[in-house]
């Protein structure tokens, strides 16, 4: 309540009726929904085309995705949020929920992404997968897993989010395990699949607070009541919300799977564990934001878990040689940056908004540059046997340089601008915020340095029966696609156009005045990523690169070739706890369950053995024992009459 | 009104002895005409009874107790012919085989 005086600022979700071209809103999930019910139902007599299908169906949505945005855009500002209203999902006692779609601004940039980012990869894939006998099948997986993205952003509750939300997670689960006749791969698949269930949790009780509190589970009617609610409440709403965040995210404490999702094909690293599936978290929380911004302490826990995230994330990618690794560990670091300018509030949603978008460029063309690398090196992931790749592969290497300097900022790319803008934001916020911040950044910069000199610089380490080439133009024209993205994605700061854009859903932002002028700042920014370059071209570049990693390493290295040692501290704190627990369980109920049962059991037996050798046989002792009783009930009956 | 003490003493000698022949006698004949002794005592309380109240009642119970004597003793004797039969003893202590 004490928030209230602010409500007024907090945009409530209020949408009008579909029309004209808003009215094709359900064809954007429904085409790639299509596409994967058609490869896994027709199964083999789909397997010439069916990767064609695949990638016509994802590519059918973008162009409905970019009709419905020119249409958005021709809209006035206050009349750019419209539902479309299916058909009744369920009705439950108090709880009536709809199959509805919400299509707004936030909602339009998430559509392009995904269906942009997706159809490219689907592109790429068709020439990463081809001599994979089970193509169709990963292409059905690819469309369920857009249907389901696309479920979850476009729905106007909490609930269809959910659906699409696990829809996500069956589809990561499925593309994380593709291999599956890998041990590693099933095994990563599984370990996906039980930390999201954890966050997943998270959400199903917020969702379950949420129509416990406001009776309705529809972004609209939340955002209208939230303000009525207790703090207390929002507060714990905010908390859910943000455990189901860190877990779709890979947001420490439930960072652990993202690293081994890396057992999938590279695509799938791409498109799911890179540019839009671990989005899901950020978006989450922007979403909410009307219950984020009536909760300061929920939003303190988001700042805390972001800062922690992206510095574990920016450390891991240090040590890693596995280059997808890497990488992963920079996605980490990356959502982080997300999560940061989700939880700053009003003055962050917009910003958290354009690096996701920005990320979802640079990062996808560098994982599908990775895969374009290790495509021509056999398979190989091991960054100490690739070096002076770029003689190779031009290409590959072009766009990958462009993906690279996107993501540790340099001036003019599109991450310089959505990174520093999260920074000057956090150093608004805090010193020590913004501080660590800016060493994230600079620890970015090493890391991905170091990446590309590993990867194309330096002298060739590769074996002599490694032929590296440059792969078919079914994958590099994506990488190009998406190189041009991630230098200029920039343009969409322009005049601030994406933070008008989305004020009708995030609020405007909130301007604070940094400690610093701007520029300052955005000096300061460039400066730390050129000492992280700095000391990766002294550290890596400037040196032999030892095929073999060397073991008589630092502590710190050791701990980020362990993940910081990430397992180790579920293993510690969760899995042996539990194991124990268990275990005391089980000996419980054997012990003293099953000991009263048995042992009950066992006195009356041994009572029974005892008591039976009153049946000796003799007729005459039976006779005495009846006359015996015969005179006891004489007795009792003389003794209750004298009474 | 006739005083009938003096037969319910007498019965109860009766069921006293048959009782103990019961307890202590180990010939199945024996315990057999001992249980007899006792109905029969039961059967003397019952009409001495009966003719005190001045009613019938008691002597309609003698009567059916005569009955199932009648039927006890067909079915008990026949029990007991088997028996010898088999084991060449009366001895109700023989047949114990029906125990723990």
């Amino acid at each position: 309540m004490l928030n209230m005086s602010e409500g007024g600022h907090i945009p409530v979700v209020d949408p009008t009726g579909t029309d004209g071209i808003s009215s094709l809103l359900w064809l954007v999930i429904a085409l790639p929904l299509l596409g994967a019910a058609v490869l896994l139902l027709a199964g083999r007599a789909t397997d010439k085309w069916g990767h064609w299908l695949g990638t016509l169906m994802s590519a059918g949505s973008f162009v409905v995705s970019l009709l419905l945005f020119v249409d958005l855009l021709g809209r006035d500002e206050g009349d750019r949020q419209v539902s479309q209203h299916l058909w009744e999902w369920f009705s439950v006692g108090g709880l009536e929920v709809g199959f509805d779609l919400l299509y707004d601004p936030l909602a339009a940039l998430f559509l392009l992404l995904i269906t942009g980012v997706g159809t490219l990869i689907h592109v790429y894939s068709i020439g990463y997968m081809e001599h994979d006998p089970r193509r169709r099948r990963f292409f059905a997986y690819l469309n369920l897993f857009v249907a389901a993205m696309l479920m979850l952003i476009l729905s106007e509750n909490y609930l269809g989010l959910f659906l699409g939300w696990e829809g996500v997670g069956l589809a990561s689960y499925l593309l994380i395990g593709f291999w599956q006749h890998k041990p590693s791969a099933a095994a990563a698949a599984k370990k996906a699949f039980v930390m999201n269930r954890v966050g997943d949790m998270g959400l199903s009780l917020a969702i379950a607070l949420m129509f416990v509190t406001f009776g309705t589970t529809s972004f609209s009617g939340v955002s209208a009541a939230a303000s009525g609610a207790s703090e207390n409440t929002l507060t714990a709403l905010g908390l859910l919300l943000l455990l189901g965040a860190c877990g779709k995210s890979a947001q420490v404490p439930l960072q652990g799977w993202l690293l081994d999702a890396m057992e999938g094909p590279t695509p799938v690293s791409a498109l799911i564990h890179a540019a839009t599936m671990v989005t899901a978290g950020v978006y989450l929380i922007v979403r909410s934001n009307f219950i984020f911004e009536l909760a300061s302490t929920a939003q303190t826990v988001v700042v805390i878990v972001a800062v922690v995230t992206l510095l574990w994330g920016a450390i891991i990618g240090c040590a890693k040689d596995d280059i997808k690794k890497a990488l992963a560990g920079s996605t980490m670091s990356q959502i982080g940056y997300m999560m940061l300018g989700a939880g700053l509030g009003a003055a962050g949603y917009a910003f958290a908004i354009f690096h996701l978008l920005t990320h979802g460029f640079f990062k996808a063309n560098m994982f599908l540059g990775a895969g374009s690398v290790m495509h021509g090196m056999n398979d190989d992931v091991d960054m100490r046997r690739y070096g002076a790749v770029r003689h190779a592969m031009p290409v590959t290497f072009l766009t990958f340089a462009m993906g690279y300097l996107a993501i540790i900022g340099f001036p003019g790319f599109s991450g310089f601008w959505s990174k520093d803008k999260i920074i000057e934001s956090a150093l608004a916020d805090s010193w020590l915020v913004g501080g660590l911040a800016l060493l994230g950044a600079g620890i970015t910069g090493f890391y991905m340095t170091r990446l590309m000199l590993l990867t194309f610089f330096t002298e060739k380490r590769w074996k002599d029966d490694v032929h590296p080439h440059e792969s078919p133009a079914v994958m590099t024209v994506p990488l190009i696609v998406l190189a041009a993205l991630s230098v200029l994605a920039g343009v969409l700061l322009l005049g601030d156009w994406i933070t008008d854009f989305l004020a009708p859903v995030v609020g405007e932002v909130a301007h604070h005045d940094p400690p610093l002028p701007a520029l300052a700042i955005t000096a300061l920014v460039t400066l730390v990523v050129a000492v992280g370059v700095a000391a990766a071209w002294f550290l890596v570049g400037k040196r032999e690169v030892p095929i073999t990693p060397p073991q008589d390493v630092s502590f710190a290295t050791r701990a980020a070739r362990n993940d910081l040692y990430g397992d180790a501290i579920n293993e510690g704190l969760v899995i042996g706890p539990g194991r124990h627990a268990v275990h005391g369980v089980t000996l419980a109920d054997r012990r003293a369950v099953d000991g009263v049962f048995t042992g009950t059991a066992a006195g009356i037996g041994a009572l029974g053995t005892v008591l039976r050798r009153a049946q000796n046989g003799f007729v005459r002792s039976y006779a005495l024992s009846l006359l015996g009783g015969v005179l006891l009930v004489l007795l009792a009956l003389l003794a209750v009459n004298l009474v | 009104m006739t005083d009938v003490t003096p037969y319910i003493v007498l019965s109860a000698i009766l069921f006293t002895i048959g009782c103990v022949g019961v307890l202590t006698r180990r010939n199945a004949i024996v315990v057999f005409m001992c249980i007899e002794l006792m109905l029969n005592s039961c059967n003397l309380a019952l009409v001495a009874f009966a003719k005190q109240h001045g009613n019938l009642d008691g002597q309609i119970a003698a009567f059916f107790v005569m009955v199932v004597a009648a039927a006890e003793v067909v079915v008990g004797l026949a029990i007991i012919m088997t028996i010898f039969r088999t084991r060449r003893s009366a001895s109700v202590d023989d047949a114990s085989l029906l125990k723990y």
